[in-house]
C-alpha cells in the first residue's frame, strides 16, 4: 500500500514534468502547426546549462536561472534560425527539418560536454525527505518539482485565460486565420509562444537533472512520450496536455514498477522481467492507439 | 416513383445551432430544383448530408428510392449522386485531360489492378477525347488545371460530375465568381445538360435561378419557407421579405 | 521513353560491375556498402510510395522494415534450433520460403497498423504510425528467446538453389536483382490504374470521394503494399548482414528512411535510391574521419530540406536540361 502510493507520487513527478515538455509543444503545434521534434533538444538543453553551472558554481539556483535562459536563448534561436520557414510548409519538411535539428544538438553537445553523463546533487534546502505517510519517507526535492509543475500549470491557466496575450493564443490555437486578420503582430507572437514552449521545456530539463542522468540523447527518449501526451491530450490544448501529462505519467511509472512482478508470477523469472519491461514500454502508445480510436483528435481537440 | 431525391424531415443541429429544420423536398427525375436563401440558411450543410459529408441528427434521404441517410459518399456515388463544389475543388497538379481521366477512370472500375498501364485504357481516354472534342475545354487540354482561369475550372468541374453520368447532380454556387459572359456559358451548359440527369441547384444569381429553374425552394434559417414554380416564388410575400426584399434593398 | 531504358541499363551494369572494380582496387568492403545502399534504396522506395505519391506521411516505416528481417531470423532461429515457431511452424533457412514469408508477415502487420492509422490524419496519422512503430520495437526487446534487446545472429545467408549464398559477390548480385525488380515493379505501379488512383488521392481526396473512390480502402491497400516492400527489403538485409535488431525498428531509422526520400526526391522512382545511396555513403564516408559524422550529417539535412524543393533529383533533371 506504501508502495503504490510512493510510485504514485513518483508518476505525478513524472507526468508534471511530461506537463511541462507538452504544454510548450502543444501550443506551438496548435498556434503554428508546426511540428517540433526538437523540443527535447531543448529539455538536454536547459538540463546540460543547469547542471554545468551548478557544478561549476556549486550554486542550484545559478544552475536554474543558467539552464531557462540557455532553453529560452536557444528556443529563439531556433524560431528565427529554422522554424520562421516551417510555418508555411507541410508536415513531412518540419518532421525532417525538426529531426535535423535533433542532430545538430546532439552532436554539439558531445563536442561540448563529451558522452559522460554529468551528475549535480539535489539544493540543501531540499536535500532531506519529507514522512508524508507514517512510514513513508518521500524526497523533499522530488515534492518540489511537483509543486513547481502544479504552480506553473496554474500559472499558464491564468495567462491563457485571463489575460489578452492569452485570449490571442486561444484563438490562434483553434483558428490561425482570425489572429492573423487581427492584425496582431503575428510573428512577434509566434517567437513569444516557442520562447514559453522553450523556457518551459527548459524548466522541465532543469527540474530533472538532479534526479536523472544528464547525458546526450535524454531529451530524444522523453519527447516522444510527450508527443503522445499531446496527441492524446488534444493538439493546441493546454488543458488536454495537463490532463494526459499527468495520467501517462503516472500509467507509465505504475506499469514499469509493478508489471514484471506481476508477470512473474505467472512465468518463469527473467523472461517477465524482459516482458514486463518491454510491455511497460509499449503501455503510452498502445494507450494512445486506444485514445485516437475513439477520438481521432484526441481528448481535448481545439476543434471538432 | 419519379423523385430521384426525397428528402424528409431532416435536422441537423451543431452545439446549439439548428442548421437544418425538418427540410423536406424531392426533385424529379429529368427537373431543375433550385435551393436559394440568403448566407447561412443552411443550404451548403443540406448539400454535404445529402453527399454524406455530414450525418443527419433525424430524418432521411432517399436516392433512387433507396435509403442513404447513412451510406458513405464513395457509396452514394455509385448510387448516381454527383456534385461540383462551392470552391472549385479539382486536381490541380494535373492537366484538365488527366482530372477528365481520372473522373471516367473511377466510374469504370477496376481501380485496384496495380500492373495495368492507366495510360491504356481505350474504355477511359476514348471518352476523354469525345468529352474534349465537344466541349469547349479541348484547346486547354494539356494545361495543368493550377494554370486555368475560375470560369475555366467551373466547366472542368461541370464536365468531370456530367462523365460521371449521375442522375441526380448537386450545383453547389455554379455561378459564383463568373463574370457575365462566363455565367451564359454555364448557364448554357446546364440547359444543355438537362435531361442528361435531374440537379438540385444551390444558387445566389437569381437570373440564371429563373433561367433554369423548373421548381424553386426557399431555405430561411434551416426551413424551407416556400416551394413552387418561378412565378409562385416571384409572387409570394414571406419569401419577398424574407430573401428577395433584402437583394432589392 | 527509350533514354530512360538506355540509363537504367546503363546504371543496371555498373552497379553489377561493382565486385570486380571492388576487387580490382582491393576496396572490398564497397560490394558492402553498396550492397547495402541498394538495400535501404528499396525500403525508403516502399516508403515513397505512400509518402511521395500517396501523400501519407508514415513516421513508422522502419517496424515493416524490421519485422520483414525477424521473420528471416526468427525462421532461421528455429531451423538452427530445431524447433518450431509457436510450437507450430518449422523453422527453414529457405530464401524461396523466408521471403515471402517476410513480405507476407509484414504486409499482415501494415494492415493492422493502417486499418487503425488511416482513421486519423494530420499530426496524429505521423504519431500513431510512430506509435505503433515503438511497440513492435518494444514488443521485440522484451522477446528473450529472439534474443531481446541484441537481436538475432543468423550464421548462414538462407540458401537459394543453385548458388553459392556464401559467396559475397553472389549475394550482392542476388541483392541487386532483387532491388532492380522492385524498382520495376514501382514504376509500373505508379503507373497502373491503382496508381493513379492513389495519385488522384494524395492531391484531393474530397474529390476523389466525390468521384466514387472509397479513399480509405485504396489507402489501405496502398499502405499494406508499401509496408510488404519494406518486408522484403528487410529480408534482405538480415540475409546481407547476417544479423536482425530491433534496432532495425528504431524511430530514429523510420526518420532516416524518410530523410532519404527527401533527400533524393518525393515522389520521384529514383530518388529513393540516389538519397539512400548518398545518405548512407555520407555516413560511412564521414564516420571514417570523425565520430561526429551526425553534426555534418543534420546540418546538411537542414540545408537541403530548407533550401531546396524535390531533392537530388530535381537538381539533376536541371542540370540534365530535362522538361
Amino acid at each position: 500500500m506504501i508502495l503504490l502510493f510512493e510510485q504514485l507520487l513518483n508518476g505525478l513527478q513524472y507526468g508534471v514534468t511530461l506537463f511541462l515538455l507538452a504544454a510548450g509543444l502543444t501550443l506551438i503545434f496548435g498556434i503554428m502547426g508546426v511540428i517540433n521534434l526538437a523540443h527535447g533538444a531543448l529539455y538536454m538543453v536547459g538540463a546540460f546549462a543547469a547542471s554545468w553551472v551548478a557544478i561549476q558554481t556549486g550554486s542550484f539556483w545559478g544552475g536554474l536561472l543558467s539552464g531557462l535562459a540557455a532553453s529560452a536563448i536557444a528556443g529563439v534561436a531556433v524560431e528565427l534560425g529554422v522554424m520562421r520557414r516551417l510555418y508555411a510548409r507541410d508536415h513531412l519538411d518540419q518532421v525532417l527539418a525538426t529531426f535535423a535539428l535533433i542532430l545538430i544538438f546532439n552532436q554539439s553537445t558531445v563536442l561540448i560536454f563529451g558522452r559522460q553523463p554529468l551528475f549535480t546533487s539535489v539544493p540543501d534546502v531540499f536535500s532531506g525527505s519529507v514522512e508524508i505517510l507514517p512510514g513513508l519517507p518521500y524526497p523533499t526535492y522530488r515534492l518540489f518539482v511537483i509543486a513547481v509543475g502544479l504552480a506553473v500549470a496554474l500559472g499558464l491557466y491564468l495567462l491563457i485565460n485571463k489575460t489578452r496575450v492569452g485570449m490571442l493564443v486561444r484563438a490562434g490555437a483553434t483558428n490561425r486565420q482570425m489572429v492573423r486578420a487581427l492584425g496582431v503582430n503575428i510573428q512577434g507572437l509566434y517567437t513569444a509562444v516557442f520562447a514559453l514552449g522553450a523556457l518551459l521545456a527548459g524548466l522541465a530539463g532543469v527540474m530533472a537533472s538532479p534526479i536523472v542522468s544528464v547525458q546526450v540523447g535524454m531529451g530524444d527518449e522523453i519527447i516522444l512520450a510527450t508527443f503522445v501526451v499531446v496527441v492524446i491530450g488534444g493538439v493546441g490544448s493546454v488543458k488536454g496536455a495537463f490532463v494526459a501529462g499527468i495520467v501517462l505519467g503516472m500509467f507509465d511509472t505504475m506499469l514499469r514498477a509493478f508489471l514484471p512482478g506481476l508477470l512473474q508470477q505467472v512465468m518463469p523469472g527473467p523472461e517477465a522481467q524482459a516482458l514486463g519491461v518491454g510491455v511497460s514500454s509499449m503501455g503510452i502508445y498502445l494507450m494512445m492507439a486506444l485514445v485516437l480510436l475513439v477520438r481521432p483528435r484526441g481528448l481535448f481537440a481545439a476543434r471538432g | 416513383m419519379s423523385h430521384v431525391l426525397e428528402i424528409s424531415g431532416l435536422v441537423k443541429t451543431f452545439g446549439g445551432l439548428t442548421a437544418t429544420d425538418y427540410v423536406s423536398l424531392t426533385v424529379d427525375t429529368g427537373e431543375i430544383h433550385a435551393l436559394i436563401g440568403p448566407n447561412g440558411a443552411g443550404k451548403s450543410t443540406l448539400i454535404n448530408q445529402i453527399c454524406g459529408e455530414i450525418i443527419p441528427n433525424a430524418g432521411h434521404i432517399h436516392l433512387a428510392g433507396r435509403d442513404v441517410t447513412r451510406l458513405p459518399p464513395a457509396e452514394r456515388v455509385a448510387l448516381g449522386l454527383g456534385r461540383t463544389f462551392q470552391i472549385t475543388s479539382l486536381l490541380d497538379d494535373m492537366t484538365v485531360r488527366q482530372n477528365l481521366g481520372l473522373a471516367i477512370q473511377a466510374r469504370e472500375g477496376g481501380n485496384f489492378r496495380i500492373l495495368d498501364r492507366a495510360s491504356r485504357r481505350a474504355e477511359v481516354w476514348d471518352e476523354v477525347a469525345e468529352i474534349l472534342r465537344s466541349g469547349t475545354l479541348g484547346a486547354r487540354a494539356d494545361v495543368r488545371v493550377a494554370d486555368l482561369a475560375h470560369g475555366e475550372k467551373k466547366q472542368l468541374e461541370l464536365a468531370m460530375a456530367l462523365s460521371q453520368r449521375p442522375r441526380l447532380l448537386l450545383l453547389d454556387e455554379p455561378m459564383a465568381g463568373l463574370g457575365h459572359v462566363e455565367s451564359q456559358q454555364m448557364i448554357e451548359a446546364l440547359q444543355a445538360a438537362r435531361g442528361e440527369c435531374a440537379m438540385l441547384l444551390v444558387e445566389h444569381d437569381m437570373e440564371a435561378v429563373f433561367a433554369l429553374a423548373d421548381r424553386i425552394s426557399v431555405l430561411v434559417y434551416g426551413r424551407v419557407i416556400a416551394a413552387g414554380s418561378a412565378d409562385d416564388i416571384r409572387a409570394n410575400p414571406a419569401v419577398r421579405e424574407a430573401y428577395l426584399g433584402e437583394e432589392d434593398a | 521513353m527509350k533514354r530512360e531504358h538506355l540509363i537504367l541499363l546503363a546504371v543496371f551494369l555498373l552497379l553489377a560491375l561493382v565486385p570486380y572494380a571492388a576487387e580490382l582496387t582491393g576496396q572490398t568492403s564497397w560490394t558492402r556498402l553498396v550492397g547495402q545502399a541498394l538495400i535501404y534504396g528499396m525500403a525508403a522506395a516502399s516508403l515513397n510510395f505512400i509518402l511521395g505519391y500517396g501523400g501519407m506521411v508514415s513516421f513508422g516505416h522502419a517496424a515493416f522494415f524490421g519485422i520483414g528481417g525477424y521473420v528471416v531470423g526468427i525462421l532461421y532461429h528455429h531451423f538452427d534450433a530445431g524447433t518450431s515457431f509457436l510450437g507450430l511452424i518449422p523453422g527453414t533457412d529457405q530464401m524461396l520460403i523466408t521471403l515471402p514469408a517476410a513480405v507476407i508477415v509484414a504486409g499482415l502487420a501494415a494492415a493492422l497498423v493502417g486499418a487503425m492509422s488511416l482513421r486519423t490524419g494530420g499530426v496524429q496519422f505521423i504519431m500513431i504510425t510512430l506509435a505503433f512503430a515503438q511497440m513492435f520495437f518494444f514488443l521485440f526487446i522484451s522477446l528473450k528467446t529472439y534474443g531481446g534487446e541484441d537481436g538475432i545472429m543468423v550464421r548462414r545467408t538462407n540458401s537459394l538453389p543453385g548458388l553459392d549464398m556464401k559467396n559475397k559477390a553472389t549475394l550482392y548480385w542476388v541483392v541487386l536483382c532483387f532491388a532492380a525488380a522492385y524498382y520495376l515493379f514501382l514504376r509500373r505501379l505508379v503507373q497502373s490504374s491503382f496508381g493513379q488512383i492513389i495519385a488522384g488521392i494524395r492531391q484531393n481526396e474530397r474529390r476523389m470521394a466525390a468521384m466514387g473512390i472509397s479513399t480509405y480502402r485504396y489507402k489501405l491497400a496502398a499502405f499494406v503494399l508499401s509496408g510488404m516492400g519494406a518486408g522484403l527489403a528487410g529480408a534482405l538485409m538480415v540475409n546481407f548482414l547476417r544479423f536482425a535488431s530491433p534496432d532495425m525498428m528504431h524511430w530514429s531509422r523510420s526518420g532516416e528512411l524518410m530523410i532519404m526520400v527527401i533527400l533524393g526526391g518525393v515522389g520521384t522512382l529514383a530518388g529513393p535510391f540516389i538519397g539512400a545511396g548518398v545518405l548512407f555513403t555520407l555516413e560511412t564516408t564521414l564516420a571514417r574521419y570523425t565520430e561526429h559524422w551526425m553534426l555534418p550529417v543534420g546540418i546538411l539535412l537542414l540545408i537541403v530540406v530548407l533550401t531546396t524543393r524535390g531533392g537530388l533529383m530535381a537538381l539533376i533533371r536541371r542540370l540534365g536540361g530535362k522538361r
